[in-house]
């Protein structure tokens, strides 16, 4: 049995002390706190609610909105496998079952002596090298075999993080094609030096004239976000730099925080100056933690050199500076308003819109949110000028695009292409063969097939926030959608009805298919279901999340329909599982112990 | 001149700000709700209220009304949604109505009828939501939660006591009540409270005297949910 001991108040206090006791600063406290013993009891949420002044109800709602904070006992050592198809392709389900097997526990469970539990967690983006798993938030790439047996060993004789091979959270950048954005060889400071002496209004001036569209997927125009939050009335305002990657397939963020995190600062930095705001953000997503300390490093720096805090590189009147806020497994954060939201200690719920962040943000003020690849393009437009930066890509996508590439092919990695690249073009870079389709933009983006593959990266033709998946001919289309069906009901808030119970629903149909009872009346219901989740959701996962289904059911239709049982209908109810429980208090699984419910053909 | 807009080809006249919803139901025509209640900020997470709005589906309680805008609410395919929303809702809790006791005074009951659900259509989840009875006035019957967030706003916002809140994410969202032990009994919760008066289903029901009203006499026998909405509306 695991015991509870109480939390040591004092603790408790540094932790609050530390966050000024603000209860915008609330998921922050729980994520220290949850450091502390590796879960948080009730006792902890009471505590902390009395000290923060707010209702215990109110922590205990946002200690149970975030997948890395856990409100009952977890493992000392919590492991969680990345759970994307391209870890699945890489076989994470064989070496998650043989770690379970190793420490005699079952995945969801923890185990006896409170030591560890094992689960599953959305795209932890290591794509380009998975599988990839979490342990106590910390993350491994490059799963085989032999690692598992090593990491069972230290986990048996409880070794700490910090004694474990280094190498084993190297993470690689992977960077395979570089252009403007990736060879730029800027000094900390320079874009910043050139967009003050062209004054604010001349800044954003540039700013237009480079027609630079934000590089999270939807592509809004960023100087028109820039301005509008300048015009906004309400001070002080906000930049924040949503670095809460988490749609599946993408890594690209985590290699510009890794390597080009400069360029990142700077950029919000230039923000700041369009826009007069003082105070920043960056929202940085739980699997990132890894990180945190580096770029805290990279902000110290910034501040010593006079890039940051009070009259920045002595300009007056220019004063800004950047905090990071760490998410905690919440895909539904990387929206904006629900982001906000998050960054002000509360559930990850997207808000009502209008009115929209540039208006009426963080604590109600003028919120600009931007990409962290935006962000670190503005340094290009700061340095060469909006025109010279408009006369790249193509007519509506000026400039380049960082993609993610992972899936089946030779070299997976990070690739920056001019937009306007096509499909074909990029899988013949990648070293991809008998490509059968590539998923683009992620779980949410869209599946091409292969007479798709002469369209071209761009805003006109295929968007993306940068994903690009690629399947080969082994690889069965309707795994992939449901693996991503999976991923939206796990990711789903569950603010309004549509997405709530529709993701749940969806995902129901396609494990009913998976598992052989499907009917043709299935594949009418999920129709229906995927057009009333486009209509209805109150925000873009729910819109988004039958995108996987209506793809795949259109382009690859008979992956779907090789695995209808009967023409008209047939019931989700499989009696032979029903009996599972009985089997296993019995201890039995002979042929004898199973209904066989249809005819399995025998030969 | 005050501005207007065109619902199912009916002009609406509408002052700056108000919603579509607020602007239809003050000029008679009912777009049906669940989670909006006219003495709060609309919430918009049934979605129940949605309509075509210049060919976009939107939330009519969290939609600025505009000039000229033609909008689609008491079509067959609107209505059609509507009924998979309330399919949803009734598959997604435990919704057992000959046995409860807010059966013909339940909004979401009067829902199912009003749009004509003759079946559940979708499978049901059957969750494991137990009941709280430890407070001596109020009963918690979490089995039929909607999640319109009705009681969790009234003892914010009016009651000033943050009874409820909830917890979880997606399918497994769920009530719970300000108190570490989880129980009713150990809040500052009171009868009188809003918060105990504006469930729109069954959940938070008062203990004493059950079914007090006969069938035939409960709210929505005698006329329908929306003839009683509008008729709300009058007073």
């Amino acid at each position: 049995m695991h015991t509870q001991a109480p939390t040591p108040c004092s603790a408790l206090d540094g932790i609050l002390q530390h966050h000024g006791h603000r209860p915008t600063e609330l998921l922050q406290i729980l994520i220290n706190a949850q450091q502390l013993e590796g879960w948080l009891p009730a006792p902890t949420l009471t505590y902390l609610a009395r000290a923060l002044h707010l209702p215990r109800a109110r922590v205990e709602g946002v200690a149970g909105f975030y997948s890395f904070l856990y409100t009952r006992p977890a493992g000392r050592f919590r492991v969680l496998f990345s759970d994307n198809i391209t870890d699945r392709m890489l076989g994470n389900a064989e070496l998650m079952d043989a770690l379970c097997r190793k420490l005699w526990i079952e995945p969801g469970k923890l185990s006896e002596d409170g030591l560890v539990s094992i689960d599953a967690t959305s795209c932890t983006g290591l794509c380009d090298q998975g599988p990839a798993m979490l342990v106590n938030g910390r993350a491994i790439g490059q799963l085989n075999h032999r690692r598992i047996n090593e990491i069972a060993e230290l986990i048996r004789q409880q070794r700490p993080l910090a004694q474990w091979p280094s190498e084993y959270f190297h993470i690689d950048d992977n960077i395979r094609r570089r252009d403007a954005l990736l060879n730029l060889d800027m000094k900390p400071g320079a874009a910043l030096a050139s967009a003050i002496a062209r004054g604010r209004a001349g800044w954003l001036a540039e700013m237009q004239a480079s027609n630079l569209r934000g590089r999270g997927g939807a592509g809004f125009a960023t100087a028109v976000k820039w301005s509008s939050a300048r015009n906004a009335p309400g001070e002080p305002k906000v930049i924040v730099c949503n670095a809460d990657e988490g749609e599946p397939g993408t890594f690209k963020d985590r290699v510009l925080l890794n390597t080009y995190a400069d360029l990142v600062f700077e950029g919000m930095t230039l923000a700041a100056w369009a826009v007069g705001a003082s105070e920043g953000f960056l929202y940085l997503r739980g699997e990132y933690s890894h990180l945190l300390p580096q770029l805290e490093a990279v902000l110290a720096r910034r501040r010593a050199e006079g890039l940051l805090g009070m009259r920045i590189l002595h300009e007056p009147g220019f004063d800004f500076d950047i905090r990071i806020h760490l998410g905690a497994g919440a895909y539904v954060c990387g929206e904006e308003s629900a982001l906000i939201e998050s960054l002000e200690g509360k559930r990850g719920t997207p808000r009502i819109r209008p009115p929209f962040p540039v208006t009426c943000g963080y604590l109600g003020r003028p919120t600009v949110v931007n990409n962290v690849e935006t962000l670190a393009k503005t340094c290009l437009i700061a340095l060469q000028g909006g025109e010279a930066f408009a006369a790249t890509g193509t007519a509506q996508s000026a400039g380049t695009k960082l993609l993610s590439i992972s899936g089946d092919c030779a070299a997976p990695g990070i690739y920056e292409y001019p937009f306007g690249v096509s499909i074909a073009r990029v899988l013949e870079d990648c070293g991809a063969s008998d490509t059968q389709a590539v998923q683009v933009g992620g779980a949410s983006g869209i599946c091409l097939a292969g007479y798709e593959f002469q369209r071209r990266i761009a805003y006109e033709d295929v968007p993306t926030a940068g994903a690009f998946m690629i399947f080969d001919g082994t690889r069965d289309l309707f795994e992939v959608a449901r693996s991503f069906v999976h991923f939206f009901t796990h990711e789903s808030c569950g603010f309004c009805t549509p997405c709530r119970v529709g993701t749940a629903l969806l995902k129901g149909f396609m494990d009913k298919l998976a598992d052989g009872h499907g009917a043709q009346a299935d594949l009418a219901d999920i129709d229906w279901l995927d057009r009333l989740l486009k209509n209805a959701s109150h925000c873009g996962l729910g819109s988004a999340a039958p995108n996987p289904v209506i793809d795949t059911l259109q382009k690859f239709r008979p992956a779907y329909e090789r695995r209808l049982v009967s023409l008209d209908f047939e019931p989700a109810f499989d009696l032979d599982a029903a009996l599972a429980e009985a089997r296993q208090l019995t201890a039995r699984d002979d042929p004898g112990a199973h209904l066989h419910t249809h005819e399995e053909g025998t030969s | 001149m005050s501005k207007q807009f065109l619902l199912d080809g009916q002009p609406v006249p509408f002052e700056d700000g108000q919603s579509i919803l607020e602007a239809a139901r003050k000029a008679g025509h009912y777009i049906p709700s669940l989670c909006w209640h006219k003495d709060f900020p609309a919430h918009g997470s049934c979605k129940l209220c949605i309509v075509k709005a210049a060919g976009r589906h939107v939330s009519a309680c969290a939609t600025p009304a505009k000039e000229g805008w033609e909008v689609e609410s008491n079509t067959p395919e609107m209505n059609g949604e509507r009924r998979a929303l309330l399919q949803m809702l009734f598959v997604e809790g435990n919704h057992f109505c000959p046995s409860c006791e807010k059966s013909g005074s339940c909004e979401l009951q009067a829902l199912g009828y009003e749009y004509e659900m003759l079946t559940s259509r979708f499978r049901h989840f059957y969750p494991d939501r137990p009941v709280d009875a430890s407070h001596p006035d109020v009963l918690l019957d979490f089995n039929r939660c909607i999640f319109c967030e009705l009681c969790v706003r009234a003892s914010r916002d009016v009651d000033g006591k943050s009874v409820f809140a909830l917890t979880g994410r997606g399918i497994n969202k769920h009530l719970v009540v300000n108190a570490e032990s989880g129980r009713l009994a150990d809040t500052d919760f009171s009868k009188d409270d809003l918060a105990a008066h504006i469930c729109p289903v069954g959940v938070i029901l008062h203990k004493g005297p059950g079914f007090a009203v006969p069938i035939g006499e409960r709210t929505y026998d005698a006329a329908s949910i929306r003839s009683q909405k509008l008729k709300e509306e009058e007073s």
